[in-house]
């Protein structure tokens, strides 16, 4: 027996109030996050015929639609700059906070199988789907950048404000997927619920639309929406433009942290009775 | 050495269960919502009643598992095994009680864990193995040896989803197989695949308990296997531990628990069985001390069924298996018409005649009904059986080591060919 290694002790005990995040042991599993994400990936466009490239058509469709109705129909303002480029910069952000969303959303209960067979930290179960939705979002950045080249566009020196912006909206879709995941659970009703919730956030964030559209008034109470700054923020690291609102961004970086932190303890606090209810 | 790998102290666990039939584990917000008033209302009138039905799936257990030790758990369906494993894999939460756990536990609870049919060979071994708490490295140093047990060289790189189901078990056998923790924690992988399958796994395992000293806990309903692997076994009953110690005394608790000696069950029906199972009688020659069966005699197996509306078919088939858990045959009453029959509502009474072939031995029944095309109305499990006294018998008589569960004696011919 080689006795002198010092062997790890688990006590095993009932659960009582919240739970340490634990995110040694988080690292310590980091092999079954890649894992996870790995195979959310390779799965995903198997047995279709036009594979990866569905990755690029998504989000293009989505931004030509856009343009077309919004842009060269509604005639929305876009600053001055290319209404598809406009709009792609804001379903840049906004992609990546739902794509999150609606992955990890329904993450936990998609993988019921492995909760009531296996241990690992159910936290990285969220955190995988999210780590396979970055994958689309660097493909949406490759276009973005194409498309750009394309209109003649250069970034000026706000791009520094790009991984910023891209890092907190991250934070607040895992926050929130956290949440919803944990909740779905229980409340299978999230599952059902969450579709219209992202198309709800969605027209409520400046996504087709530019904040300038909301009445100086309102814009106050627009800006409570976390992804209002972020979105504003994506657009003016890739297009520059109008001066960056910082209070908005503050608030958003604030939002985003006290839903990943809450998102996170909450989590911890309620997956020892995942496998009770899957 | 005293090492103690495992420490279980007055482990219990309990699960509530809603009085609504078929109702689904979770829940939705409207109904929590609905509920509210309804509960606080009850609540208020009374803090004492319960709810919701209370189930013990695991009452108070307390045992230790010492290093380098092999447990067996045995006990029959629904007694808290799979329960006290996922507890001491922390997949699941105890209500009450300690467990400490000395080492990394490695739980093997299904075979394949985490197998993706799309995904290929390669890539479901390092999914796996991650999963079951491999590091990278680690998996990639015992790859070779992994495909090697799994015998799919060839195949390496093709979709799981095109292996046989040999392969499939196989591989996912293998990559726990291969888990370098200290405790192992294992749940009736022996009951699926082929007999080939289960040969290789039971050699896998006690390759592992005997050569590198690692501690496991090994739940199956194959007897033979816990004799073979286990030196000391749990006997676990409704939840209660009710003998624990070395595994030959423990299973002889068992298999007297198991109705080896009752031969005849009578049951009340809940009124809302539609098709129930009221009686299994077994009949045949008892020995004069009243022991068992003699041996030579056929047997009736006669089974009381009740169904409260007229049914387009029933089966009706029995399985008797030896005390180890093999089954020795199986029988039901449609093999002589080799069709269906419709039944009437009301009482009704199948009997089966069984000739004299079963060697001296314990051997308990499962009795099933059942619309092969839909549902399992009524399952009897190991609640009856019988035991065949060995005087007369060619087993008792020659004492030649014969062994087996089906005695006949076979005309032989013999010629001297020139």
């Amino acid at each position: 027996m080689p006795d002198a290694i010092a062997q790890p002790h688990i006590r095993i005990r009932p659960a009582q109030g919240w739970a340490r995040l634990q995110l040694g042991e988080l690292w310590e599993f980091r092999d079954v996050l890649v894992m996870l994400a790995l195979r959310d990936i390779k799965l995903r466009y198997k047995q279709t015929a036009l594979g990866i490239v569905w990755v690029l058509l998504q989000p293009l469709l989505a931004g030509v639609i856009f343009a077309i109705v919004f842009g060269h129909f509604a005639r929305l303002p876009s600053g001055g700059r290319p209404y598809l480029l406009f709009v792609f910069a804001g379903l840049l952000g906004w992609n990546l906070f739902a794509g999150v969303l609606q992955r990890a959303g329904n993450s936990l209960v998609n993988e019921s199988r492995l909760i009531t067979k296996v241990y690992f930290p159910r936290l990285l179960i969220p955190c995988a789907s999210a780590a396979a939705a970055l994958v689309d979002f660097a493909v949406s950045l490759g276009l973005m950048l194409v498309l750009m080249t394309w209109f003649g566009v250069w970034p000026g020196a706000e791009i520094w404000l790009l991984p910023v912006v891209m890092l907190l909206t991250l934070a607040l879709a895992v926050g929130v997927s956290l949440w919803v995941s944990a909740l779905n659970v229980r409340y299978r009703d999230f599952m059902y619920a969450l579709p219209f919730f992202i198309q709800a956030w969605m027209y409520a964030s400046p996504v087709v639309y530019g904040l300038e559209l909301i009445p100086a008034r309102w814009r106050g109470w627009f800006g409570l929406n976390p992804m209002a700054g972020l979105l504003e923020g994506f657009r003016q690291a890739l297009l520059g433009g109008s001066a960056l609102s910082w209070p908005l961004l503050g608030l958003a970086a604030a939002f985003a942290g006290v839903m990943l932190v809450s998102g996170a303890f909450f989590f911890r606090r309620v997956e020892r009775e995942f496998a009770d209810n899957l | 050495m005293s090492n103690i790998a495992i420490r279980v102290d007055h482990l219990g666990k309990r699960y509530r269960l809603r009085h609504e039939a078929s109702r689904p584990p979770y829940r939705t917000l409207r109904e929590d919502l609905l509920d509210l008033p309804q509960r606080a209302w009850r609540a208020w009138r009374s803090a004492h009643r319960a709810t919701t039905e209370e189930f013990w799936a695991l009452r108070d257990v307390s045992f230790e598992v010492k290093t380098g030790e092999v447990l067996g758990i045995i006990g029959r369906n629904g007694a808290g095994k799979s329960t006290l494993l996922k507890i001491l894999s922390r997949i699941v939460d105890p209500t009450t009680g300690v467990a400490d756990i000395f080492g990394r536990v490695g739980s093997l609870l299904e075979v394949g864990t985490g197998f993706h049919p799309e995904l290929t060979g390669r890539e479901n071994i390092f999914l796996s193995g991650a999963l079951l708490g491999m590091r990278r490295a680690e998996v990639r140093r015992r790859f070779d040896e992994i495909v090697a047990f799994a015998e799919v060289e060839k195949f390496i790189d093709t979709p799981c989803k095109h292996y046989s189901s040999g392969m499939f078990l196989r591989l996912g056998f293998a990559v726990a197989a291969h888990l370098d923790a200290e405790i192992l924690v294992v749940d009736e992988v022996l009951a699926v695949g082929d007999a080939q399958f289960q040969k290789k796994c039971l050699s896998k395992m006690e390759a592992v308990t005997n050569l590198q000293g690692r501690t496991v806990l090994f739940v199956s309903h194959n007897l033979a296997a816990i004799k073979q692997l286990c030196s000391r076994a749990l006997y676990l009953q409704e939840g209660k531990l009710v003998a624990q110690g070395p595994t030959e005394e423990v299973m002889q608790r068992y298999s007297a628990g198991l109705g080896g000696s009752q031969t005849e069950l009578v049951r009340q029906l809940a009124p809302e069985t539609a098709c129930g199972i009221e009686s299994v009688r077994i009949n045949g020659v008892w020995t004069a001390d009243q022991s068992g069966f003699a041996y030579g005699h056929p047997m009736q197996i006669e089974i009381g069924v009740h169904a409260v509306r007229p049914l387009r078919t029933l089966q009706v088939a029995v399985r008797v298996s030896s005390v180890e858990g093999v089954p020795v045959f199986t029988t039901s009453n449609f093999d002589h018409l080799r069709q269906s029959t419709g039944l009437g509502a009301g009482r009704h009474r199948f009997r089966v005649s069984v000739p004299p072939l079963l060697a001296a031995g314990r051997y308990t029944l499962v009795v099933a009904l059942c619309d092969p095309q839909r549902e399992t109305f009524d399952v009897v499990q190991d609640r009856v059986g019988f035991s065949i006294d060995g005087v007369g018998s060619l087993l008792m008589d020659l004492n030649d080591g014969r062994r087996g569960c089906v005695e006949w004696s076979l005309p032989w011919e013999h010629q001297t060919l020139p």
